[in-house]
Parts: structure tokens; C-alpha cells; sequence
């Protein structure tokens, strides 16, 4: 089959279109480049009846919103998740991780929970903090004037506390707290553990003429169809387009590897289009991939030649080395002081969390290194297949019992709801080499290319910080006058350490560094080997912080595509 | 009737227009475009992809049940969740259509509903000489009254069928009915619609016995400011 080349030679091919694709194809074609975004799903803009979730009903679908066909419930934004038909990936024996991908323009960015938080000082140099890992190559100096920048363009809510490892940003005022988050701030208080008002991506309030505020329907997993929260797609790329940016956009394409000459620089990408299940080549001058921290693994140790026999970018050996996820641990209680609550309002709020914890301990006196934030749950939310699944089951922490029919069933639905309130500890995984991900060189995907095998275990530190976690919930459960819903994992559970990327936070495939013999790109997010690629995902984290990702991605995105735009214009790349 | 049949079509109205001319792109029979079908018809949809839609079509065309065992489900979850003025019970709700459909989507859960509707009237069979759905409300009560309890220190799987059956058949029909429009409606759920979100009302409040911190409120969000463009100063503070 003779391979399908386009005879235009872009000045930049982007891959993949969530948070750091989005951002660089805003900042590339705002700068006047002729941009092409590969993306590997079918288009998806938010605001499309079609596709378009939010303001649906349960009783509109035939399994009331059931999670058969999207793992995280049927309204769920995210087209493919732990399993893509056609796509496999594998484990070396007796390790497990979990890999979600979404298929479809804007990629994960459309269904992700929004927390927005920034890194801090201390975040990027780990090693000189406490010994472990790596310090990045850069600073939060370094840093902060992007984040600023992505808080302005972007728009996200909070609150400027002054906290040391939480730095301040340029925030839109936060909501109010709900019921449960009340009790939750009392719990909190009484132990000392601090609580704030949340830092996620939705608009409180305009920022600008083209994207809607927020009208508080509880469902930014959905993707919001008045571009009222952040979405790659609906807030970068076709902002970008608008500007008048040249922005080709491919989907339904996967990039099988970046080509490269006789000099060994990338020429463009070779992909295969779902669609006719043929292969095509683009060109261009520069390439960056964004296709996600793995994936954009997969493409360059699929990349061989005869100047990279290794992968492209991989002469250290030390690309897909390095993978680590958040950890997340997690507890649930009924809480009887908000038991047979007043339905009189609406009290979906903003998608997620108006209040959270950032990480207040001192690790002199712990077993584990670094820290976690607690995110969380509940309130009266939209009842969905599941709703009212054991209507009684919390009688048993009451001495009631537990089963029963008829009409008892319906008061008890209505005594319980929103009387549960949930805590997600998300914390740092310290770096290590030995997680990795690398070629399984026995296994091909639909498309003939070789799929990732993954090999990560977590260690002691991990679980460690998930018995914290644990500890930490028991006592706040117990400070809101609650019972657990479940018993405390224990030890052999691992304290409820959910496997390496359950949390969807995957980093540090590619990391920067500013030796190439311990990293893969500069601290520009360019390739030491090669010098007109650049990677604008996850890969090139050093460390994960106990900080969500996806603000940092956008930043260090921006960063690298101000970079990319100098050089270009320069003429050195 | 056939209510099953009735459901269906209502479901794949949606879900075949959108197959026919959104996802292929074409002008629709009656020559308006697809812009103008979307727009009239996107009540119908519920976020579909097309691979997601060809399932559904798939599942709509097995069937799990007889019309007795449908119907035996109908009686059952109406013993369990009575109807009750003025928002209807099971049948109001879809919960039979809702079975079958899980039944089919969750395959797992099938031989659990087939096995204990058998063993229901059997059950039935056996100490009043009738089938469930034809015994007097007291008779069926008699049955449920037996199946109704478990163990909730034993897992479920190991506990008889007819415990499993109930248990199933009680989560399907509470969660059937309140994700239906008649349970929302009993249920007092007012979100899904656009809002603006100022905080719990006072008598909430009061009723729970907590209050709002001042100075946290005093960062939140003034709600009349919403449609103010976001300004700051260099240091972060909000202008306007």
C-alpha cells in the first residue's frame, strides 16, 4: 500500500488536541503559523444537540444514564475510556495500570473534574526538598508569568490566600459553599485541617464576549455547551480558528511516528486515517506532540531509523521511564445531620467541588514524602441509574434494618438524600525509573502499530499516604458526627490505594531535564536529540506535585510554543 | 397494549433520526437541512455517538422476557414500591422497560431476574395454587415478606437466588422510579436546568444548625457582578 504524502509542508503539525495541543495550537496560530492538529478521534464541539449531554434527563435514556457503554456514567464526555475497541495495552505480569484515553477532539480535557491548581515553589525542586526524585530544570519563577497568563485567558475561580506552596493567581470569585460543604468545613476545623474555597476552570464570571457563564447545572463532566467551563476545544482551538489562525484539523487520524531525513530532524508525521484505514504522510517544519504523556511515549520509541535506532528522542533510554500517576484513596459516610433535608432549591453548583484542602502536613513527622489535597463530594445531584440501588442499606450503621419493601422504601430514599458526603485524597507519587511504559514488541493495535506495555508498582511511600488518607477521612467523617459507609481498607488492601492510573493523571514519560543522558527534552520541552520537536503533554513532568496536572500543561505548553515561535522566527529550527 | 414496543419506538426516534441524517450529513426527506432537524428535534437526543446508538438498536431488538414474566415484574415492583398519589409507582416509571433493558445491558444480572421470576412462581405455585402476578396482594406480600431481608454480613452472591432476585428486583425498581420523570417529581430533585447558585436559603440553615462564615462569603461571588467582564490589577486583586 503506497503511503498517501501531501505535497503542503506545514510550519508546525501538532498532535493530539487537549489541554497542551489546544494551547499550542491558540498560541502557534495566533502568532500568524500555518498550523495542522492530528487528532486520533472524530470532531466534538460541545455545543452540538447531537452529541450534547448536559440538561439531559435519565429518564431520556433507555439505561437512565447507566455506565455500561461510558465508564463514568452515560453522560460522561469522554468518548473511549479504560478499554478503546481496537486499541489494547498491556502489563508486565503482576503489575497493573490503568490507562483512560478519550478519542475525540479536545480529548480528556472535555470530562475532566477542572480542579485548576497551580504548582508551587517547593513542587518543582523535590530533590533539594527532601532528598527523592528530581528537581525540575526550571522554577515556579519560571512558570508563574504562564499561569497568570492561562488564569487570565483561560478563567478559573479561587481565592489569593497568600499560602506558601499554593500560590496566589488572578481568580474569579469562587461560589458559596453548599450544605454539605458547611459540614464539611466544620468537620475540618475541629482537627485542624485547613479548607478553602476550590480553584477549578469554570466562569463565575465573563471574561470575555465568546464563552457563557456558568449556570450552575453540576455537570462540567458533561462539556459545557455555552463554553462556560474549560474544554481544549471549545476554548482553544476554535477560539484559534476564529482569530483568523490557520488551523487545519485532522481527526479520525492516529499518528503512527514522527518522520525524520537523512540529518535526523523530524519532517512531519505519518498517521493512519480511521476513516479509509490508509496511511498518510504531513509535513512540516516543526512537530509537537501533545497526545498524551503515554501515547506521546508510544510515538517516538515508534519512530525508528537509522539516525534514531532507539526511538526518536530516546538516546538516554529513558523515554516512557519515569511514569507516575497521583495516588487517590478514598472514603465515604452518612452524615445524620444532613438527613431528611428540604428539596426547596436547586443545589447542583458549579461541576464538582466549591471547597477543597490543600495539603497541610509536615512530612518531618510522616512515613511518606511530599502530600495529597482532599476533593469532595455530595449534595441533592441528579438521581441516575444506581440512584436509590440499596434504599435502606445505611439503616444498618442506625441499628435499623436493612431490606424491606413498600412504602418505607420511599421515605427512606427521601431521608437519606444527600446525607452522603465523600473524600478523595489525591497525592504524590515520587518519580522512579523503574515505572515505565515501553514497546510490547508481540502486540499491534487495529491499526498495525505497536501498543504501549505498562510495568509500574507503587511503593511503600504510596501506601503509606493512603493510610494518612484514611486516617484523615475516618476522623473527619467522625468530627461531622457521620459513619463510615464502608469498612477501612486495611493493609492488605493497600489502605485503598487505587492502582497507578486510576486517578487519569499519567506524567513524566519524556522528562525534562537539563542533562540528555537523564532526559528527554530541554527545559523548553524540546527534544535533546532532536531539535524541532517538542512536547507539550504531561511527558515532561519531573514530578507530579499533589497538584492536578492540567493547569501546568497549559502553562509549560504556552511556555514551549513562545519558544517555538522565537525559534521559528529566528530560523534556528 | 404493548407498552415495550411503544417504549422502544419512542427511544429510537431519537436515536434513528440521528443515524439517518446528522451522522451521514444529508438533506432530510422533507428537504430541510440538517441545521433545522437539530434544532427541531434535539430533544430527542441524548448524546449519542453512532457506535453507542447501534447498540441500543441491538439490545431493542433481543428480547429477555415473555410477556408473563414482563408482566410478573410489573405486579412484583409495584408490591415493592407502591404507587402513590399524585405521582404514580413502577408503571408510571418505566421500571419494567427499564428490566428488560438492563437485563439485556448488564447480561450478568439476567439469569438472577430469569431464575427468580421461575422461582417466584413456583414459590406461588406451591403455597397458593396461583402465579404471582394473579395472587391477592397479601399472598404476594406472604412471599416477599420472606426474601425481602439479607444478611448484610454475608455477600450477596452467596446468599440464595430468591435473596439475590429480590434484592436486584428492589434496586431496579426504586432506581427505575427515581430516575424516571414521575420519581424525580416525588423525589423533589429541582436542579438540571440553568440557575444561578447564591448559597443554601436561611431556613436550611437554621434547620441544620450551621451558618456561613462572613469573611468566606465576602470572597464568593456577587452574582449581580456575573456579566461584568473580569478585570484584575497587577497582584491579582478583582477590579470589577
Amino acid at each position: 500500500m503506497q503511503i498517501k504524502e501531501s505535497a503542503e509542508v506545514y510550519d508546525v503539525i501538532i498532535v493530539g488536541s487537549g489541554a497542551g495541543g489546544g494551547m499550542a495550537t491558540k498560541q502557534l496560530a495566533d502568532a500568524g503559523f500555518n498550523v495542522a492538529v492530528v487528532e486520533a478521534g472524530p470532531f466534538f464541539d460541545p455545543a452540538d444537540p447531537v452529541t450534547k449531554t448536559q440538561l439531559k434527563w435519565p429518564y431520556e435514556s433507555p439505561r437512565r444514564g447507566a455506565g455500561t457503554d461510558r465508564a463514568f456514567g452515560g453522560w460522561d464526555m469522554s468518548w473511549g475510556d479504560w478499554d478503546v475497541e481496537g486499541e489494547p495495552y498491556t502489563q508486565e505480569e503482576g503489575t497493573n495500570f490503568r490507562w483512560w484515553r478519550s478519542r475525540m477532539l479536545g480529548g480528556r480535557t472535555n470530562h475532566w473534574g477542572r480542579i485548576s491548581l497551580r504548582f508551587g515553589p517547593k513542587d518543582f525542586k523535590g530533590k533539594t526538598r527532601d532528598g527523592h526524585g528530581d528537581d525540575w530544570p526550571i522554577s515556579y519563577d519560571d512558570v508563574k508569568p504562564y499561569y497568570d497568563k492561562v488564569d487570565k485567558l483561560i478563567g478559573v475561580y479561587g481565592t489569593n490566600e497568600g499560602l506558601e506552596d499554593d500560590p496566589d493567581g488572578f481568580f474569579l470569585p469562587p461560589p458559596k459553599p453548599r450544605l454539605h460543604e458547611l459540614f464539611y468545613i466544620n468537620g475540618a476545623k475541629k482537627t485542624g485541617i485547613p479548607v478553602y474555597p476550590s480553584r477549578m476552570s469554570m466562569l463565575t464570571k465573563k471574561i470575555n464576549e465568546d464563552r457563557g457563564v456558568c449556570f450552575y447545572c453540576g455537570q462540567c463532566s458533561r462539556s459545557c455547551s455555552v463554553y462556560a467551563d474549560f474544554s481544549a476545544g471549545s476554548c482553544l482551538i476554535f477560539p484559534a480558528q476564529k482569530s483568523g489562525g490557520k488551523v487545519k484539523i485532522f481527526v479520525n487520524s492516529m499518528v503512527r511516528e514522527v518522520t525524520t531525513n537523512e540529518e535526523g530532524k523530524a519532517t512531519g508525521v505519518s498517521y493512519i486515517s480511521k476513516d479509509d484505514r490508509k496511511e498518510y504522510k504531513l509535513k512540516a517544519k516543526v512537530v509537537v506532540l501533545a497526545a498524551s504523556a503515554c501515547s506521546s511515549a508510544r510515538i517516538l520509541l515508534n519512530s525508528k531509523s537509522k539516525q534514531h535506532p532507539n526511538g526518536l528522542g530516546n538516546s538516554s533510554d529513558i523515554v516512557g521511564k519515569y511514569l507516575h500517576d497521583s495516588t487517590g484513596s478514598s472514603a465515604a459516610g452518612v452524615i445524620p445531620g444532613l438527613t431528611n433535608r428540604k428539596v426547596s432549591y436547586n443545589e447542583d453548583g458549579t461541576g464538582g467541588m466549591h471547597v477543597y484542602s490543600p495539603w497541610w502536613g509536615d512530612n518531618s513527622k510522616l512515613n511518606f514524602p511530599r502530600g495529597y489535597h482532599i476533593e469532595v463530594w455530595g449534595g441533592m445531584g441528579q438521581p441516575n441509574y444506581g440512584f436509590g440501588w440499596d434504599p435502606n442499606g445505611f439503616n444498618k450503621y442506625f441499628g435499623l434494618k436493612v431490606g424491606g419493601y413498600g412504602d418505607s422504601l420511599r421515605d427512606d430514599v427521601k431521608k437519606y438524600y444527600g446525607s452522603v458526603v465523600g473524600f478523595g485524597g489525591r497525592g504524590e507519587a515520587i518519580a522512579r525509573k523503574e515505572n515505565y511504559c515501553e514497546i510490547d514488541p508481540t502486540t499491534v493495535d487495529q491499526f498495525g502499530i505497536p501498543v504501549l506495555k505498562f510495568n509500574y508498582q507503587w511503593s511503600d511511600f504510596e501506601r503509606n499516604q493512603a493510610k494518612h488518607m484514611q486516617d484523615t477521612f475516618e476522623e473527619l467523617i467522625h468530627n461531622m458526627g457521620g459513619v463510615p459507609l464502608s469498612e477501612k481498607p486495611g493493609k492488605d488492601q493497600d489502605y485503598g490505594l487505587l492502582s497507578p492510573g486510576q486517578i487519569i493523571h499519567e506524567v513524566g514519560t519524556t522528562r525534562m531535564g537539563n542533562d540528555p543522558k537523564t532526559s528527554v527534552t530541554n527545559k523548553f520541552n524540546q527534544l535533546h536529540d532532536v531539535d524541532n520537536v517538542f512536547i507539550v503533554d504531561a511527558g515532561p513532568f519531573v514530578s507530579q506535585a499533589d497538584k492536578n496536572c492540567t493547569w501546568t500543561i497549559l502553562a509549560l505548553s504556552w511556555r514551549a510554543s513562545d519558544y517555538i515561535i522565537e525559534q521559528l522566527k529566528q530560523q534556528n529550527i | 397494549m404493548d407498552r415495550r414496543k411503544s417504549l422502544q419506538t419512542l427511544i429510537l426516534g431519537g436515536a434513528a433520526a440521528s443515524t439517518g441524517f446528522v451522522f451521514n450529513a444529508c438533506k432530510t426527506e422533507n428537504g430541510k437541512t440538517v441545521d433545522d432537524t437539530i434544532a427541531e428535534s434535539s430533544e430527542k437526543y441524548f448524546g449519542r455517538t453512532p457506535e453507542e446508538l447501534e447498540r441500543i438498536e441491538k439490545l431493542n431488538a433481543e428480547q429477555l422476557f415473555n410477556e408473563h414474566e414482563l408482566e410478573t415484574i410489573g405486579v412484583l415492583s409495584t408490591v415493592i414500591l407502591p404507587p402513590k398519589e399524585p405521582h404514580g409507582g413502577p408503571i408510571e416509571a418505566g421500571v419494567p422497560e427499564l428490566v428488560e433493558f438492563m437485563g439485556k445491558d448488564i447480561p450478568t444480572m439476567a439469569p438472577t431476574l430469569l431464575g427468580g421470576l421461575m422461582w417466584l412462581d413456583h414459590k406461588c405455585n406451591t403455597e397458593f395454587g396461583t402465579e404471582f402476578k394473579s395472587a391477592t396482594l397479601e399472598q404476594q406480600k406472604q412471599i416477599c415478606d420472606e426474601i425481602c431481608w439479607h444478611d448484610t454480613e454475608i455477600a450477596l452472591e452467596k446468599q440464595p437466588l430468591e435473596i439475590q432476585f429480590f434484592y436486584v428486583m428492589r434496586g431496579l425498581t426504586v432506581t427505575g422510579y427515581y430516575t424516571s420523570k414521575v420519581g424525580i417529581a416525588d423525589l423533589g430533585y429541582k436542579g438540571n436546568m440553568p440557575n444561578v447558585w447564591d448559597g443554601v436559603p436561611q431556613d436550611v440553615l437554621d434547620q441544620h444548625g450551621v451558618a456561613y462564615d462572613p469573611a468566606w462569603i465576602a470572597k464568593c461571588i456577587d452574582q449581580s457582578t456575573r456579566g461584568d467582564i473580569a478585570t484584575w490589577d497587577e497582584k491579582g486583586n478583582l477590579l470589577t
